[in-house]
């Protein structure tokens, strides 16, 4: 459960560009969240808030955006979506392939605040 | 007056800062020719007693040494330094997983470049330690035969972040009906191309083989970093 150290840096980091606007409130933080991140969406919602107490980011709300798995299919030479990440294969052609595309991040898109 | 909330662009890695650290870690380690191996896997699979009979074996004809990851005791440390190759002990507390600044901070007083192989036996945990990058050249992913051959469907994204993944206790494989086709299906399902290697640190069965493999995979990654 690394949930909460991951949430604690998304306070930070949004709290850092908070202070750099003039201490502006934060309302919302937008997160793009893979399934290869290693991160669950429901364990990181729940660590979001415990992070946020007694911070300015207080009451402020997590939007998660999930991302799916893409990888390359070297036989159809394109981008596809894996139905899911117990296999890692072209749902077309079943070539399985391990050249991920989209599915790792753990990032932080967009902040929204009140100015 | 009310000012309608702004939306601000960001895009920022949540794990910036273990990523800078461990980017630093692997560029340090490229420069002092330091092959760098990580061991990931679930609590009782058999890192320890595999990295002892290793670092036995490579101590006797190379410069070895490792850092154990473990939230309390010293008693890995205290296991693996009878292979008399040079060891340190990361207590993490309730941390569940090797961060890459644990790494730099057990390692500022080795000179690394004294050294052909570092191991890094990461907490017992296949959940936490896939999203740290250590800064290793190659992630080692170990699956007991005890443990089932699901298990890399249980846990897929380690799996996927790993570069070779390591069957232990082998010897125990026919006690423990264990199915090696399903697990190495079951493997190549979440992860396609990996490599799999078989040990059992008991008997050390395989253990040849899997030296092999880290000096073949260490010429390699020398011959690509040299410019």
């Amino acid at each position: 459960m690394h949930e909460l150290s991951i949430a604690m840096s998304i306070v930070e980091m949004a709290e850092e560009e908070s202070a750099s606007r003039g201490n502006a409130q934060i309302l919302a933080v937008h997160l793009r969240l893979g399934p290869l991140s290693g991160v669950v969406k429901e364990a990181l919602l729940s660590s979001y808030e415990m992070a946020c107490a007694s911070t300015p980011l207080a009451g402020s709300q997590l939007l998660i955006e999930e991302v799916p798995v893409e990888v390359f299919c070297p036989r159809c030479k394109t981008r596809v979506r894996v139905s899911s990440i117990q296999w890692m294969a072209c749902p077309e052609c079943g070539t399985p392939t391990p050249e991920v595309l989209q599915g790792r991040e753990l990032e932080v898109t967009a902040l929204e605040m009140n100015e | 007056m009310s000012a309608a909330p702004r939306l601000l662009e960001v895009r920022k890695n949540v794990l910036k800062q273990n990523d800078v650290i461990a980017h630093a870690l692997r560029e340090r380690f490229r420069a002092s020719r330091v092959f760098v191996v990580s061991l990931v896997s679930s609590p009782g699979s058999g890192k320890t007693a595999f990295l002892e009979k290793a670092l036995t074996l490579l101590h006797a004809r190379c410069r070895v040494a490792a850092l154990v990851g473990d939230l309390a005791t010293e008693n890995d440390a205290a296991r693996l330094a009878r292979s008399l190759a040079p060891v340190k002990q990361i207590t993490t507390g309730t941390v569940c997983h090797l961060e890459a600044a644990m790494i730099q901070n057990a390692l500022a007083d080795w000179d690394v470049s004294q050294l052909d192989f570092l191991f890094i036996e990461n907490v017992g945990n296949l959940v936490c330690p896939s999203s740290y990058d250590l800064g290793e050249s190659l992630r080692m992913v170990l699956i007991s035969v005890t443990e089932g051959e699901d298990k890399p469907l249980k846990y897929p994204t380690i799996f996927n972040s790993a570069d070779v993944a390591v069957i232990t206790k082998m010897d125990l494989a026919s006690a423990v009906e264990f199915d090696e086709p399903i697990a190495r299906k079951n493997i190549q399902a979440v992860r396609p191309g990996m490599e799999i290697l078989k040990v059992s640190a008991k008997t050390g069965d395989g253990m040849n083989e899997f030296l092999e493999f880290i000096e073949t995979q260490r010429s390699r990654s020398r011959a690509t970093s040299a410019v």
